[in-house]
């Protein structure tokens, strides 16, 4: 059904903290290992070993400068994948009900077997985070590992998404953002979290954590390295001057 | 977004095809047996042309029956359901005319309503995707509809119908551009709002998440030049509407000069559509910096 649920009991979602992303792409990897052999068809790739290598994936990481108006620029490595949004126009487009909202827990998915390509939630996703399979010709997208997070056959810290479970930078958090007193909607509360286009009104569950101020003074030995004298005196000076008459 | 060949012949032949049944619907032209049959031909033919072509773009268009279930939030889904309502409207409709000589009056124009809420629909598919700035806007529907009944009238015979449609299509699709061109600016959205990080100070890409063009830069973030953008406008415009409407106003009319004013027309159509797609900018191409 894509009538989109009034409410949903969790909101399950991730935190992703841009101070603290190093942009190595270990989740992009992990994410497309697991999900290329569990849920649904396989993230396909095309041309693989050729000239323009392209494929489906679930997560990307983009780079991005941003220049403050007095200081140096700074690098932000910037993790996007479906951000589970409440108001989720993906779903009301869909033509033929496979992609839905649960009611439990909140997570968007796509139900394959139903999918028949049209690519209209791709369209209405203002954030990218839906790619259509080039071989299987189905919608993929972030299920928040759903076959991970519930598997009672996995060891109990290995119950949620890879990308969390592998970054190596604890870049990212997962957790219930419907429950106020949850480590991540405590980390949103304390760290100033934020909405990615709050103006499109799909009222994403994920959170952005913004990069923390640099500090001012970079380098520590800058002072002790200044030059000792401006104009070079003695045998120096000497030299200098010999040197420029010739 | 990307300009797929099979969407275009979808919205502008399905959308003369329902032109057509409207017209006929109405009654106009009168006519009935062999010559109602040709006729009703052309426009079923074009009509179910137009959503054949549309299934040509589906990943897995075995399950398109599928696509009639949700009609209750999805514009395509309405879409679909309409178009088959039109159709077996205008059908029952049809063998009376046909076949009977007898012109069920009320089931035409009923008929006829349908068509007009068919392309309505057809156009609330684009509409209705917030994303798109530029076709989030009530010329989209009013664009279409023109274009769907000036064709129709053309196709028809109706030529002083079709005469004053050609007018209406060229002023309305000129406000459409002049509008669209303002409408992703005023969206509100910049790279600054995708990402969030505005409040540090002014962003741009630095790297590209992948090195090779990706589902989402093909289907979402197409560019295409502006001057190359401003002249296919131009002979667009030429052909959609100023030759078409001076063929028809200014020259005796003749079967040979309305079928070189139609081709023109069907031509100029076929450009503006494509424009319609190509020029259409999504906010994904803003995680791109491919915006502004
Ligand atoms: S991020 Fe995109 S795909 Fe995910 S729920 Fe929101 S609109 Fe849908
Ligand atoms: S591509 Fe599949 S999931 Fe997306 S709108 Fe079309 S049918 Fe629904």
């Amino acid at each position: 059904m894509t009538t989109l649920p009034a409410q949903t009991e969790k909101k399950l979602g991730l935190v992703i903290d841009l101070d603290t992303c190093v942009g190595c792409h270990a989740c992009v990897v992990s994410c497309k290992g697991w999900n290329t052999e569990n849920y649904g068809a396989a993230l396909s790739d095309q041309n693989a070993y050729g000239k323009d290598p392209s494929g489906t994936f679930l997560n990307r990481v983009h780079s991005y400068e941003v220049q403050p108006e007095t200081g140096a620029a700074q690098t932000i490595h910037f993790p996007k994948s479906c951000l589970h949004c409440e108001d989720a126009p993906c779903v009301t487009v869909c033509p033929t009900g496979a992609s839905y909202k649960r009611v439990e827990d909140g997570i968007v998915l796509v139900n394959e077997s139903d999918c028949i390509g049209c690519g209209l939630c791709a369209w209405a996703c203002p954030y990218g985070a839906r790619e259509l399979d080039q071989a299987e010709g189905v919608m993929k997208k972030c299920t928040l590992c759903v076959d991970r997070i519930y598997n009672e056959n996995l060891p109990e810290e290995d119950r949620q998404p890879a990308c969390v479970r592998t970054c190596p930078a604890g870049a990212r958090h997962f957790g219930d953002l419907g429950d106020e007193t949850s480590d991540v909607s405590q980390l949103v509360k304390e760290r100033g979290g934020f909405d990615l286009m709050p103006e499109q009104g799909t009222k994403p569950v994920n959170k952005y954590l913004p990069p923390r101020p640099k500090d001012e003074q970079i380098d520590i030995l800058a002072p002790l390295l200044e030059p000792v004298a401006a104009e070079p005196t003695g045998f120096l000076g000497w030299l200098d001057k010999t040197l420029e008459k010739l | 977004m990307h300009p797929a060949p099979s969407i275009i012949f979808f919205t502008v032949f399905s959308g003369l095809g329902f032109g057509m049944l409207a017209f006929l619907g109405l009654g106009k032209p009168d006519v009935s047996g062999f010559t109602a049959f040709i006729f009703f031909a052309i426009a079923y033919a074009l009509a179910v042309g137009g959503l054949i072509s549309s299934t040509f773009h589906l990943g897995n268009p075995q399950r398109a029956l599928k696509a009639f279930s949700q009609w209750r939030t999805s514009w395509l889904s309405r879409e679909g359901c309409l178009a088959v309502a039109t159709l077996i409207v205008m059908g029952l409709y049809a063998i009376g005319v046909i076949f009977f000589n007898t012109r069920i009056g009320l089931l035409g124009l009923l008929g006829a309503i349908l068509c007009v809420c068919t392309v309505l629909g057809t156009s609330m598919i684009y509409t209705q995707i917030k994303t798109v700035p530029r076709w989030h806007h009530w010329t989209t529907p009013l664009v279409f509809l023109s274009y769907a009944l000036t064709g129709g009238a053309f196709l028809t015979g109706q030529v002083q119908v079709a005469a004053a449609g050609l007018v209406t299509i060229g002023v309305l699709q000129i406000l459409a551009w002049v509008i669209g061109d303002k409408r992703f600016a005023g969206s509100g959205s910049t790279i600054e709002s995708a990402t969030g990080l505005g409040t540090i100070g002014k962003t741009r890409m630095f790297e590209a998440p992948h090195s090779a063009k990706n589902y989402l830069m093909k289907e979402m973030v197409h560019v295409v030049g502006r001057k190359h953008a401003r002249n296919l406008r131009i002979i667009g415009l030429v052909l959609l509407s100023l030759l078409p409407w001076a063929l028809l106003m200014f020259f005796p009319f003749s079967h040979l000069l309305a079928l070189v004013a139609i081709l023109a027309h069907i031509a100029g159509a076929l450009t503006t559509r494509w424009l319609f797609f190509a020029e259409a900018e999504h906010t994904v191409g803003l995680y791109y910096g491919q915006r502004g």
